[in-house]
C-alpha cells in the first residue's frame, strides 16, 4: 500500500545524523552529568558542546539555552516562569489568539487562577497578526508577550522581528514593558532562528518538528531575565530546570539542528513548489474548497484547506485507509470536541474547521506524492459530500 | 489540531472491524439529494450538542403494522457517526423491520455493542441516531394524526439556582461524567442547591443505564 505522510507538523521521523549522535548515550555513555567522575564529565561535556551548537544556530550565548522535555514544557515554562517572577512589575500578558495550547492554556491560568489580566489579539482572516495591533495592546505593566513564530496548524509566518523591535523601542522609551517570546518549534527546520535578528527575549524549539528525537526541547531565556522553575529538586540547569537532563535526547536534538538549519534554503526551495502544487490541485480540481492561511507567508511545507460540507475526522480516516497521513481540525477528533481553535480565530464558522485538513510535507515528500493525494481525494470528498445534509455558505469559500 | 491528532491522549482511535466495514461502506444512506421524498412517511433531524454534527433521517412507516420498512439518513459526522447510523438502519429495518414501538426501545448501548464497541469518546455519535430515530418517530405520529402516543423529550429544570436542566445532566453523563461530583464539575448543579442532589443522582443512573446499561 502507498505510504504518504504528510503529517509532519505532528512528529517526523528521526534523522540518521541525529540517530548517529544519540546512540553512544543510549548505551555505552551512561553516566550522569552532575557526577563529579570521569563517566559524568564526558557526558557532561557533550551536553555543554550540545548546548554551545544549539546556541550558535540562535546567534545566543550557551548559558541562556534551557533544556525541557519538549515544546510544551518550553512554552509553559516562559508564560508561567516569566510571568509569575515579574509579578511585582506588572500583570498583564498579551498571547496570540492562535497559540500553540500550551502558551494560551497557562496564559489563560494566569488570568483565571493569579490574577494576570490577558489580552488576546486576534490574526488576520489569512492568519497574520499585525504588529500596530498588538502594540496597541501593550502598556507599561505588561510583562510579556508571546506570539508563534510560525503557526502550527495554517502554517502562517508571524512578522516576529517587526514585533520585537518595537517592543525593543517601547522599553527603551517607557523604561519598562514586556519581554518577548516566540514559538518556533514549527519554523525550526526553515526559517533563520537569531534571536538577535529576530528581536525575540525568549524562544521555544523542540526536538520532534526538526527530525531529532521526541521528548527533549530548549527554551532560550536572555541573560538577565528572572524566571521562576515550574519544578524544584535539583541545581540541574542553573536550578531552573532541576532534573537529570535527557542527554542523548539533548545530543540528537543539535545534531538534527545543525543538519535542519544547514539544509534549510534548499530544502524550502524543493517544498515551495510540491506545497504549491497540492494546493492549486486541490483548489481547482475540487469544489467547495478555501485554504486556510495566507499563501505567500507560510512555511514551505504546510497546506491546510477546508473541504467544506464534509466532516474532517471522516475524511482522514478514508485517506489513511489509502495510506495518506494527514491531520484534521474537526471537533471530532478532538477530545474536548471543540473545533480548530486556529481556524475559528480567522473568523471561519463552526463548519469550516470542521472540514478542514492539514498536510505537511516533509524530507520524504516527492512530486509523485504529492500526484496521488490529489488523484485519491476528489472521489473521497464527493462520497462524503453525497453523504452530508450540510451546505456551508459560499461566501466561506468563493475567492 | 495543536497538532491535530495529538490533542486526544486519552483514548485510541482504533475501530472494530465492523465499524470500518459501515464506514467505508454505509448502509442505506441518502446519497444526494433524496428520491421520491413522499415515499417516506416520517423525518428526523438532530443536532449534536456535544462537537455541532448533524443526521437527518427518513422513514418509510407501514401504516397498517407500523412496521419500519425503510430507514434512510444523511450526516455531516465523524466515522463513528457514519457507522452507528448505518449500523442503526440495517438493526431497524431487518427481518421485516421493527414496529415503532421496538424501534423506541433500541438503545444507543445496543447499536454500540452490534458495532463492536465504539471508543468512549464517541458514544455520543451513536446517541446521535437515536435521538434522530425518536424525532421522526413523532413526526410519524403526528403527521398521522396520534399526538397523544408522541414521547416529547422537552428539558426540565432540575436545578433552577444554576439553570440546569435534564437535559444538562443527560449531555454531561454521555461526555463521560459517570459520578456526582463530575456531572458537578462540568454542569454546577446543586452546588448552590445541595437539596435537589438526590435526584441529580437519579438522573445519572437512570442515563447511564440509558446509554451504557447496567453493566457499564
Ligand atoms: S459526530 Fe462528531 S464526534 Fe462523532
Amino acid at each position: 500500500m502507498a505510504d504518504v505522510y504528510l503529517d509532519h507538523a505532528a512528529a517526523g521521523p528521526l534523522s540518521p545524523a541525529a540517530k548517529q549522535a544519540m546512540d553512544p548515550f543510549l548505551m555505552g555513555d551512561y553516566g550522569n552529568p552532575s557526577s563529579f567522575h570521569m563517566k559524568g564529565k564526558r557526558v557532561k561535556d557533550a551536553m555543554e558542546e550540545a548546548r554551545a551548537d544549539i546556541a550558535s544556530h540562535l546567534a545566543c550565548r550557551a548559558d541562556e539555552i534551557l533544556f525541557t522535555s519538549g515544546g510544551t514544557e518550553s512554552d509553559n515554562m516562559a508564560i508561567l516562569g516569566v510571568a509569575r517572577a515579574a509579578k511585582a512589575k506588572g500583570n498583564h500578558l498579551i498571547v496570540s489568539a492562535f497559540e500553540h495550547q500550551a502558551v494560551l492554556e497557562a496564559a489563560v491560568f494566569l488570568r483565571d487562577k493569579e490574577g494576570f489580566s490577558l489580552s488576546i489579539i486576534q490574526p488576520t482572516q489569512d492568519g497574520l497578526i499585525e504588529p500596530e495591533v498588538v502594540m496597541s495592546q501593550v502598556r507599561p505593566e505588561t510583562v510579556l508577550v508571546s506570539i508563534m513564530l510560525a503557526n502550527n496548524e495554517i502554517g502562517t509566518i508571524q512578522p516576529i522581528a517587526t514585533i520585537g523591535n518595537l517592543i525593543q523601542k517601547y522599553r527603551a522609551e517607557h523604561g519598562a514593558g514586556p519581554f518577548f517570546h516566540t514559538d518556533a518549534c514549527q519554523a525550526t527546520p526553515y526559517l533563520d532562528l537569531s534571536v538577535e535578528k529576530l528581536h525575540v527575549d525568549l524562544m521555544t524549539i523542540n526536538g520532534s518538528k526538526m527530525y531529532g528525537p521526541k521528548g527533549v526541547g530548549a527554551l532560550y531565556i536572555k541573560r538577565g531575565i528572572k524566571i521562576q522553575p515550574l519544578q524544584f529538586g535539583g541545581a540541574q540547569e542553573r536550578g531552573l530546570r532541576p532534573g537529570t537532563e535527557f542527554v542523548a535526547g539533548i545530543v540528537g536534538m543539535a545534531a538534527a539542528l545543525e543538519e535542519a538549519q544547514g539544509m534549510k534554503k534548499k530544502e524550502s526551495e524543493r517544498l515551495v513548489p510540491l506545497r504549491d502544487r497540492l494546493i492549486q490541485g486541490i483548489l481547482q480540481t475540487i469544489p467547495k474548497t478555501r485554504l486556510n492561511g495566507d499563501p505567500i507567508h507560510r512555511l514551505p511545507n504546510n497546506v491546510n484547506v477546508s473541504f467544506l460540507d464534509l466532516e474532517g475526522e471522516a475524511l482522514l480516516l478514508y485517506l489513511d485507509a489509502k495510506g495518506i497521513y494527514a491531520s484534521t481540525g474537526s471537533a471530532c477528533t478532538s477530545a474536548s470536541l471543540d473545533p480548530s481553535h486556529v481556524i475559528l480565530s480567522l473568523g471561519m464558522p463552526f463548519e469550516v474547521a470542521h472540514g478542514s485538513m492539514r498536510f505537511t510535507l516533509g524530507r520524504a515528500t516527492t512530486a509523485e506524492h504529492i500526484e496521488y493525494v490529489l488523484e485519491i481525494l476528489p472521489p473521497l470528498v464527493e462520497k462524503l459530500r453525497s453523504i452530508s445534509p450540510v451546505t456551508v455558505d459560499d461566501k466561506y469559500w468563493k475567492p | 489540531m495543536s497538532d491535530v491528532i495529538s490533542r486526544d491522549q486519552k483514548q485510541s482511535w482504533f475501530y472494530s472491524d465492523i465499524v470500518k466495514e459501515h464506514f467505508f461502506n454505509p448502509q442505506n444512506f441518502v446519497m444526494g439529494e433524496l428520491e421520491n421524498p413522499e415515499s417516506y412517511n416520517a423525518t428526523g433531524k438532530i443536532g449534536s450538542p456535544a462537537c455541532g454534527d448533524e443526521l437527518r433521517v427518513w422513514l418509510r412507516v407501514d401504516p397498517a403494522t407500523e412496521r419500519i420498512l425503510e430507514f434512510r439518513w444523511k450526516t455531516f459526522g465523524c466515522g463513528s457517526a457514519i457507522a452507528s447510523t448505518s449500523m442503526a438502519s440495517v438493526m431497524i429495518t431487518e427481518n421485516g423491520g421493527l414496529t415503532l414501538d421496538e424501534a423506541r426501545k433500541l438503545r444507543p448501548q445496543d447499536i454500540m455493542t452490534r458495532l463492536g464497541g465504539l471508543p468512549p469518546r464517541k458514544f455520543h455519535c451513536s446517541v446521535l441516531c437515536d435521538k434522530a430515530l425518536r424525532d421522526a418517530i413523532n413526526d410519524y405520529l403526528r403527521r398521522s394524526n396520534q399526538p397523544d402516543r408522541m414521547i416529547r423529550e422537552s428539558a426540565r429544570v432540575i436545578d433552577p439556582v444554576a439553570k440546569v436542566t435534564d437535559r444538562d445532566i443527560e449531555e454531561a453523563v454521555l461526555e463521560g461524567a459517570h459520578t456526582i461530583e463530575l456531572v458537578q464539575q462540568k454542569t454546577k448543579v446543586g452546588i448552590g442547591n445541595p437539596s435537589i442532589l438526590p435526584a441529580v443522582e437519579e438522573l445519572i443512573r437512570f442515563y447511564k443505564e440509558k446509554y451504557f446499561g447496567a453493566t457499564y
